[in-house]
């Protein structure tokens, strides 16, 4: 098999693989609406208190909240993707077959978690985009070409992601227990992703810092792609910096791991 | 030595294991089985000390970030739907304890669809306790604690700086709503691992439910819409963790128009909820039984 | 000695199984993993319980500790109705789940013993007299402090027995108490149920895969296929159960409401196909005959019972450890 059809087969996979839970995944939409609702009510209070809060109007601030809902999953910024696997085959020693596999460790998992996104943008994206749709006043853009740089955006968001999980997986070669790694990456990039308050509102330092974080790249991003509220090139050319940066990063690690896994004798 | 403080069984009337099955003695056995379940889970954890320190923690620092995204919004505005910092303190901190308090007694219940399709529900369907406490006590983790300590810190923060004219019976409200607030939550994640019987896949759904529901309580009334408050208020009785005696300890009226003394009545709903729960519970279990996987 | 300790009677257990067809289209249909079995077991009895994968063996012994409860039927232990008093029989039962242990990964063996010694409300002179003995007898005098998640296999499956008798059970029912194990392992396991039926007299009832286990310990032996019981008696005897029932396999051009044509009756309905038993005495060219003239008939295939290969491949590896050993077969 050549090895592009081998990573297609893997990324196919790895949207089965997700796509075979549908009641789970009609539960996360029901959540993601859910909150949804709670975070636009609380917005529209904090936008009527201070219209133009961060350059937003109320529509925009609106919309801001359902892509995040939409992005939960797909950015993975709730629950655990592969990593939570890729740590236990760390921990029972399983990674040392996949090492010898013929097949790079990185691109082997960045297919199946690129397989996975794709699902949860369809799966669990969509119907709570809708539903915001539906019960508030958005600024979604009429034409075609916002919503296709959105999706590139999104795209590159989720590189970056994947990337930011890799390298924390990868930890656990050295460390015995995951978890606390895990949890740490989980709450900075809840924090700094912008999922509970979008990053032009958080005050000066801190706003500015934030912006600049690979993690900006995964909802911040891509809404204000949507939004019109950014320089698409710009935002692109970031994304894309912090994905060759981070995947490059998560590389020099693997090898690492690997000497660690080939002198420890697999 | 763990079982030294344990009376030591006998062959009695009082430990009759054949006596009388009734509702008083299966919450006894219940409660029991709970907290030498309960016991042995903290007695694992401590097997890796250090991941216990990280993710208590982490706990803290995770349901912190809800108070550092208010205090952020405050930065940039005096007020959220009229209501200044300290008064959503308050919201927040009671809100915050209760979820805590529910979470850590029972918070490993949305576990139990996985216990269904794995098949480790029947292990405890052999054992002679009953199976809510089991499952109710499954992965009991100090650590969310976290959480507990985190609303209470903020509750803290909001009672020294609110300006409140206390009475004996504001006084009595504060605590009379973390703990039946606690026992809603209880009767929340009940139900949604009574639902999980069902859907064994649907443990989000509760999430909805049990986190959703202590972040919208986390916020005044005043910023929702109507219809989502009658269905908090009437349909699953989430105001009355903190919304309906919050208010009325801030001296604030509630923006649905209700008789005022519903203030006083979360102990009532709290047991109403804990009816409802357990019957779901019992439905849930029996249809397991008959049923299967 | 006579006493009935277990006592099933036209016990049946009807799953409703929906299966996905299509994207959203789901088909619903009736498996009676448990048809009609009747059976008793006196106390003090050691029964083995065999078939194949899916047969209804573990659903037999889920009704028998109370986790499930009957379609129809009577169920009784000890003179208790198990789905009704499920936990008052349980402190008069001992389950062993093959695969799943029930004993706590992370601490020291001897902590989910202290767990069972207080859940099970077990007297202290009883508890200790009976860990000592399990200790002695599974040789878990070693393994008491070492955290479970350390133990081997057949370290945890003998740590597994032991959790189970702590509170004198007076049945025990074991769900392939060694599969996996090595033959040390085995050979300990076997050893120390056949002293806990012969010295204590305890009822127990075991699945298993595996002959030797039925020979060293079960003068009885009990088959379950398709949810029937197929044979009840003796080891000696077991080689006659594969002249019990055929299957005939049919698919029809459509669905249809369960094939009447006895003496072969419908076991199974999936779609379109039908799945019918008859006794392998008969010949299959009648019924196909019959059926093809009353129904639309597309396919159809004659299988030999699954519970044959089974007992087939017991029989084999059987010989094979024989032959390993160097001994000729008599």
């Amino acid at each position: 098999m050549g090895t592009g059809r081998l990573y297609a087969a893997v990324a196919t996979g790895g949207f089965r693989r997700y796509a075979t839970y549908r009641v789970a995944t009609a539960a996360g939409v029901f959540t993601n609406t859910v909150f949804g609702f709670i975070l636009a009510y609380t917005y529209i209070a904090l936008w009527q208190e201070k219209p133009h809060l961060g350059g937003y109007d109320q529509a925009q601030a609106l919309t801001y909240v359902w892509v995040g809902q939409a992005m939960f999953a797909v950015m993975v910024l709730g629950s655990a993707g592969f990593e939570e696997d890729l740590i236990e085959r760390i921990r029972t020693g399983d990674i040392a077959v996949d090492l010898y596999r013929p097949a790079d460790l990185q691109l082997w998992w960045l297919a199946a978690d690129l397989g996975r996104a794709l699902f949860q943008l369809l799966g669990r994206g969509v119907a709570p985009m809708l539903c915001g749709a539906l019960f508030f006043d958005l600024a979604l853009p009429s034409g075609a070409l916002p919503w296709l740089a959105c999706l590139v955006a999104v795209a590159l968001g989720v590189l970056v992601s994947f990337a930011i999980r890799y390298i924390v997986a990868l930890w656990a070669f050295w460390l015995l227990d995951g978890a606390g790694a895990m949890q740490i990456t989980w709450l900075t990039g809840v924090f700094f992703s912008g999922m509970l308050l979008p990053l032009n509102v958080f005050p000066g330092a801190l706003g500015d810092l934030a912006r600049l974080l690979p993690w900006s790249a995964l909802l911040q991003a891509p809404a204000d792609v949507l939004l019109g509220e950014a320089d698409v090139w710009g935002t692109f050319a970031f994304q894309a910096g912090w994905a060759v940066v981070l995947l490059a990063a998560g590389r020099l690690l693997q090898s690492a791991a690997t000497r660690k896994v080939v002198v420890q004798g697999g | 030595m763990a079982d030294v403080d344990e009376r030591p069984a006998t062959t009695g009337t009082e430990d009759d294991p054949f006596g009388a099955y009734g509702p008083y003695r299966r919450l006894r056995d219940g409660l029991r089985a709970y907290r030498m379940i309960a016991a042995m889970w903290i007695r694992s954890t401590m097997a890796y000390r250090a991941s216990f320190v990280m993710t208590a923690f982490g706990n803290f620092a995770a349901t912190a970030l809800d108070f550092v995204a208010i205090l952020l919004m405050f930065s940039q505005v005096d007020e959220l739907g009229g209501f200044t910092l300290p008064e959503i303190a308050l919201l927040y901190g009671t809100s915050a304890m209760a979820f805590g308090l529910a979470d850590l007694m029972i918070g490993s219940m949305d576990r139990l669809g996985r216990r269904v399709r794995d098949g480790t529900l029947d292990t405890l369907l052999v054992r002679p306790a009953p199976v809510l406490a089991q499952v109710a006590a499954d992965k009991f983790a100090l650590r969310r604690l976290g959480r507990v300590t985190q609303g209470a810190l903020v509750l803290g923060y909001a009672l020294a700086t609110l300006d409140i004219d206390w009475t004996p019976l504001k006084v009595l409200t504060l605590p009379m709503m973390v703990v039946s607030g606690g026992v809603i939550f209880a009767a929340v994640f009940v139900g949604g691992a009574a639902f999980q019987f069902v859907a064994q896949d649907a443990s989000e759904v509760q999430n909805a439910f049990t986190y959703g529901g202590a972040t919208l309580l986390q916020y005044p009334p005043a910023l929702f819409a109507k219809d989502l408050l009658r269905g908090v208020t009437f349909v699953l009785p989430l105001a009355f963790v903190n919304w309906l005696p919050g208010l009325y300890v801030l001296g604030r009226p509630y923006p649905l128009d209700v008789p005022h003394w519903l203030a006083f009545a979360p102990p009532l709903v709290a047991a109403a909820c804990c009816l409802l729960a357990g019957a779901a519970w019992r439905a849930g279990l029996r249809s397991y039984r008959s049923t299967g996987s | 000695m006579n006493e009935r300790f277990i006592e099933l009677d036209r016990v049946e257990k009807v799953f409703d199984v929906r299966k996905k067809t299509g994207f959203l289209r789901r088909e619903r249909r009736e498996v009676r993993a448990v048809d009609a079995i009747s059976f008793t077991v006196s106390r003090g009895e050691m029964v083995g319980y065999i078939g194949p994968n899916g047969a209804g063996k573990s659903t037999t012994i889920k009704m028998l500790t109370g986790i499930l409860t009957p379609s129809g039927g009577r169920v009784r232990v000890a003179g208790i109705d198990p789905s009704r008093e499920r936990t008052r029989l349980a402190r008069r039962i001992g389950v062993v789940f093959g695969q799943r242990t029930t004993l706590w990964w992370d601490l020291p063996l001897v902590d989910s013993y202290r767990l069972m010694h207080r859940m099970y409300r077990i007297p202290d002179a009883r508890y200790r007299e009976n860990l000592d003995r399990c200790v002695e007898l599974l040789e878990l005098g070693d393994l008491l402090d070492v955290p479970v998640r350390q133990l081997s296999l057949g370290q945890r499956m003998r740590g597994d027995i032991a959790a189970a008798l702590l509170h004198d059970p007076e049945v025990l029912y074991l769900d392939e108490p060694t599969i996996g194990l090595d033959v040390i392992s085995k050979a300990k396991v076997r050893a120390f149920l056949k002293d806990l039926n012969t010295e204590r007299g305890t009822t127990v009832l075991l699945t298993t895969h595996d002959l030797q286990d039925i020979e060293q310990l079960c003068r009885r032996v009990m088959v379950i296929d398709h949810g029937r019981l197929m044979y009840d008696g003796p080891l000696t005897g077991l080689h006659e159960v594969g002249e019990g029932e055929r299957t005939l396999v049919v698919d029809l051009d459509r669905e249809l409401p369960p094939i009447e044509a006895a003496p072969a009756r419908v076991v199974r309905v999936e779609g379109p196909r039908q799945w019918l038993a008859f006794p392998a005495s008969e010949s299959a060219a009648p019924l196909v005959a019959r059926i093809a003239a009353e129904y639309p008939l597309v396919d159809l295939s004659v299988r030999e019972p699954d519970i044959e290969a089974v007992i087939a491949q017991m029989y084999a590896q059987q010989a094979e450890r024989v032959g390993e050993a160097g001994q000729s077969v008599s």
